[in-house]
C-alpha cells in the first residue's frame, strides 16, 4: 500500500487543500478492425476534495469509459491510453493493475448501472461483503460481519441482521443498489464512481438511492464523479457538471451556472429532450435529431455540427476549442453559443434555409420518419444541408 | 429556468427522505431450498420414472459391491461368476441352472451361454457403468471445468494454447484414440479403462466451461469485484466459477450417458475390463451368436444400457432447463 503515497505527503496536500483529482488532456482510444474508435477524447478537468461532479451526455459519448478510464478498469487488449490522470499527486495511468490493486475499493470505488447484474447471483450478499472487507482491513470473520451489518444499516436496509444472508435475487432492485453503495463504501474510499446509479431503478427509488449517495458523500467527505444521462439527475446534486459529447467536454461550468446560462447547443438539447411534467399528454418527445456520430471517423469540425440547429459552414470546418465563458469556471466549445447574438442570427438563417434539425427544433416538423427523409433528401441534393446558403 | 423547474419536479415525486424500501413490520419472508422430496414432487412423470430407474442402477451397483466385496456373496444376488449348472463337491449335487435357460423363480432373467445368472450380472454391470460414468464426470467438471473457466476469464495466450491443445484432443476419432490408449496398458482394469476415458473426456468438458466462462466474465459483478480490489484469482474462484458450475454440472449428466455408450462400444469389442467381470457391452457381445437361442442375453443388458442412457439424458435435461430458469429469475 506504500505506493499510494506516505500519510505525511498525503496529509501536506490535503491541507493545502489540493485538488484530489487532476485529468490532463486523457484519451482512451480502441484499436478495432475499422480503425480506431475515440471514445475519450481528450478530457481535462480537475476535482476538489468532496466536491461533486456531474458527467452527462447520452449513450456513447464515452462518459462510462473516461469513469473506467480514470479507475483504470479498462483492460481490453486493443485500448491506447494517452494522458494523465493526477489522484492525490499520482499518475495513475502508468500503474499497472497490480498497483492499481492499493487504490480500488480503498482510495476509489464504483457503484455501477445495475443493481440486477453487479452483485454475484449465487453468492449470499453477506459473503460478497465481508470477504471485501476481511481482504483489505484484514479484520476477523466476526468482526466483519459487524461491520458489513452496520454499513447495510447506514444505507438503511431494514433488517440487516435478516438482510445480510439474502441471495440478491432475494432483495428488490433498490436494495440490490442500496447494497452495491454499502460495498463500495466499505473501505472508506476518498473517491467515489457513480456509474448512472439509478438508470434501472424506478423514479420514487432513484430519489432515493440519489439522497442516500448524496447523504453518505456528505457524512464522508467523499469526492464523487457521477455519471448519467440525465441532467436532472445531476441538477440539485452536483458542484460541477461537464457535458460530454462525442468523447469530448463540450461545456463544463459550476451546476448553477450551467442551468442559468448554458452556452452549447447540445446541452440545450439534452434539457430540451426531457419530458416536463406541465406538459399536455401525448406530447412528441423532443428527441435529439440524428444519431451520436461514428466515433471511428468523427465529424469534421465540431461533432455536434450534423445535428445542431444552429449550425453553420464554419461549424462544419473548423473544430471549436473549448474556451473560459464569462462566468468563472464556465468552458463551452461552440462558435455559436446559445444566447449569443451570432447564435440567433445563425438560427434564423436555418430556419429560412429549412435546415431539418432547424426546422425540428422549431417545432415544424414532427415525425421522426419525416425528417429522416428530408435529411436523407438533404444528403443526396447538397453536400452540407445547406448551411448559410 | 422553467424547464429546470419542471424537472426537479418530475424526480422528487416523494420527499420523505427517511424509510428505504417499504419496510414495516412484515418479516421478510425466505423462499427456503427445496428439499429433495420437493423436487421429486416437481418433476413431469417421464423425469420421475427417469430418477427411479438412476437410483436403482445406482442402487443396485453399489448393491452388488457390498455383497461380493464386504459380506462375501451373503446377500441374496447371485455370484455374477458362478455358472449355476456346476457340480458343488460339499454337497454332491449340481446347481440349479441349465446354460441358456429361460427366466425363472431361481434365475429371473434366465441364464447366459455357460449357466450365470443374468440378473446377477446386470445388476454387477451396473457397477462398471457406474464408475466409468462417475470418474469421467469427476475429472472433466475438475480438470476440464476449472482450465475452461480459467482460460475463458484470463484469455489471451493461456487460452490460445490451452485451447489448442484441447482441439488436438478433439480431432482424434473417439473410439480410436481409446482403442490407442488402452492398448498401451497390459491389465484392462476397471481403473486404467474409467481413467483412460476420463482423460478423453476434460477436452468436452473445457470447451463448455469456457464457453460459460467468457459469458460470466463480462458480466458486471465481475467488474464490480475488481472496482473493489478482489485478486483475479479471488475472481475466478468466488465469481467465476461459481455461476459456470451448474452448467458443467448439467452437461456432466448428459456427458456421462455418452460415456457410458462409449464403454458399452468398447467392451462389445472386448476391449474394455478384462472377462470374466460382467459390463453390459460385453454381456451383449457374449450372447451375439447365440441371438436364435436366447434373445433375452441380449435383449436384457441392452435395455439396461438404453434405460440409463435415456434416463441420463432426460434427467441432465430437465436439470438444465431448471438451472437456466432460474438463472433468468436473477
Amino acid at each position: 500500500m506504500t505506493d499510494v503515497g506516505t500519510d505525511s505527503d498525503r496529509l501536506t496536500r490535503a491541507e493545502h487543500n489540493e485538488p484530489l483529482l487532476e485529468v490532463i488532456d486523457l484519451k482512451t482510444h480502441f484499436q478495432v478492425e475499422g480503425g480506431i474508435v475515440k471514445a475519450v477524447d481528450g478530457v481535462s478537468f480537475t476535482l476538489d476534495r468532496g466536491k461533486t461532479l456531474g458527467i452527462v451526455g447520452e449513450s456513447g459519448s464515452g462518459k462510462t469509459v473516461l469513469s473506467r478510464s480514470i479507475m483504470r478498469l479498462i483492460t481490453a487488449p486493443n485500448v491506447i491510453t494517452h494522458g494523465e490522470v493526477r489522484y492525490d499527486g499520482r499518475d495513475l495511468v502508468t500503474k499497472s493493475s497490480r498497483e492499481m490493486k492499493a487504490y480500488w475499493g480503498v482510495e476509489m470505488a464504483m457503484v455501477f448501472q445495475d443493481p440486477m447484474t453487479s452483485l454475484n447471483p449465487v453468492v449470499k450478499v453477506g459473503r460478497q461483503m465481508t470477504e471485501h472487507i476481511r481482504h483489505h482491513l484484514g479484520v476477523s470473520k466476526s468482526e466483519a460481519r459487524a461491520t458489513a451489518i452496520e454499513l447495510l444499516k447506514s444505507v438503511r436496509i431494514p433488517e440487516p441482521e435478516v438482510r445480510i444472508d439474502n441471495y440478491p435475487h432475494e432483495m428488490s432492485g433498490g436494495m440490490r443498489q442500496r447494497v452495491c453503495i454499502a460495498i463500495a463504501l466499505a473501505c472508506g474510499p476518498k473517491m467515489l464512481f457513480a456509474d448512472e446509479p439509478t438508470t434501472a431503478l424506478d423514479v420514487t427509488v432513484q430519489h432515493q438511492i440519489l439522497n442516500l449517495l448524496r447523504q453518505q458523500q456528505k457524512d464522508r467527505f467523499m469526492t464523487m464523479i457521477m455519471v448519467t444521462h440525465d441532467l436532472g439527475v445531476v441538477a440539485g446534486r452536483t458542484d460541477e457538471i461537464a457535458v460530454m459529447y462525442a468523447g469530448k467536454v463540450v461545456e463544463k461550468a459550476p451546476t448553477n451556472q450551467l442551468f442559468a446560462d448554458m452556452r452549447h447547443p447540445y446541452t440545450q438539447a439534452l434539457l430540451w429532450s426531457i419530458p416536463k411534467v406541465s406538459q399536455p399528454k401525448h406530447t412528441r418527445l423532443n428527441a435529439i435529431a440524428g444519431r451520436p456520430p461514428d466515433l471511428i471517423s468523427p465529424p469534421s469540425g465540431c461533432s455536434f455540427s450534423p445535428r445542431c440547429p444552429y449550425a453553420q459552414e464554419k461549424c462544419h470546418i473548423e473544430e471549436p476549442p473549448l474556451t473560459a465563458g464569462a462566468a468563472p469556471g464556465h468552458q463551452f466549445a461552440c462558435w455559436y453559443p446559445v444566447g449569443s447574438p451570432e447564435n440567433e442570427a445563425a438560427w434564423e438563417r436555418n430556419l429560412a434555409a429549412g435546415v431539418p434539425q432547424t426546422l425540428a427544433a422549431a417545432g415544424k416538423l414532427t415525425a421522426t420518419e419525416e425528417l429522416l427523409e428530408t435529411i436523407n433528401l438533404a444528403d443526396d441534393t447538397s453536400d452540407h444541408e445547406g448551411a448559410g446558403a | 429556468m422553467t424547464a429546470l423547474d419542471a424537472q426537479t419536479d418530475s424526480i422528487s415525486i416523494t420527499d420523505d427522505d427517511a424509510p428505504a424500501e417499504r419496510q414495516g413490520s412484515t418479516p421478510i419472508e425466505r423462499p427456503k431450498r427445496a428439499t429433495p422430496l420437493q423436487v421429486f414432487r416437481e418433476m413431469p412423470i417421464v423425469i420421475k420414472l427417469s430418477t427411479i430407474w438412476l437410483l436403482l442402477v445406482f442402487g443396485g451397483a453399489i448393491y452388488a459391491k457390498i455383497d461380493t466385496v464386504l459380506l462375501n456373496d451373503a446377500l441374496p444376488l447371485q455370484n455374477p461368476n458362478l455358472q449355476t449348472n456346476n457340480f458343488n463337491p460339499a454337497t454332491g449335487e449340481f446347481g440349479d441352472g441349465e446354460p441358456n435357460e429361460s427366466w425363472s423363480s431361481a434365475h429371473w432373467l434366465g441364464t447366459d451361454t455357460i449357466a450365470r445368472d443374468t440378473f446377477a450380472r446386470i445388476v454387477h454391470g451396473a457397477w462398471v457403468s457406474l464408475i466409468i460414468a462417475m470418474v469421467s464426470a469427476g475429472f472433466g467438471v475438475v480438470v476440464g471445468g476449472f482450465f475452461g473457466s480459467l482460460v475463458g476469464f484470463v484469455r489471451g495466450r493461456t487460452e490460445t494454447v490451452t485451447m489448442a491443445a484441447m482441439d488436438v484432443i478433439l480431432a482424434f476419432p473417439a473410439l480410436i484414440l481409446l482403442l490407442a490408449m488402452v492398448s498401451i496398458f497390459e491389465v484392462r482394469s476397471l481403473t486404467v479403462i474409467a481413467l483412460v476415458i476420463g482423460f478423453l473426456s476434460i477436452p468436452a468438458y473445457t470447451r463448455v466451461a469456457r464457453a460459460g466462462s467468457l459469458a460470466v466474465s463480462q458480466r458486471e459483478f465481475v467488474l464490480a469485484a475488481r472496482a473493489i480490489g478482489t485478486k483475479p484469482m479471488k475472481i475466478l474462484f468466488r465469481e467465476v466459477i461459481p455461476n459456470v458450475l451448474p452448467t458443467v454440472l448439467s452437461y456432466a449428466m448428459v456427458a456421462g450417458a455418452f460415456v457410458i455408450v462409449v464403454e458399452g462400444s468398447l467392451s462389445f469389442l472386448g476391449l474394455s475390463v478384462q472377462l470374466p467381470t460382467a459390463t453390459w457391452g460385453n454381456m451383449i457381445n457374449q450372447a451375439r451368436g447365440n441371438l436364435k437361442v436366447n434373445f433375452a442375453q441380449v435383449f436384457w443388458p441392452s435395455m439396461a444400457l438404453v434405460l440409463t442412457v435415456l434416463s441420463l439424458n432426460s434427467v441432465g435435461d430437465w436439470l438444465q432447463k431448471r438451472a437456466a430458469h432460474r438463472g433468468s429469475a436473477l
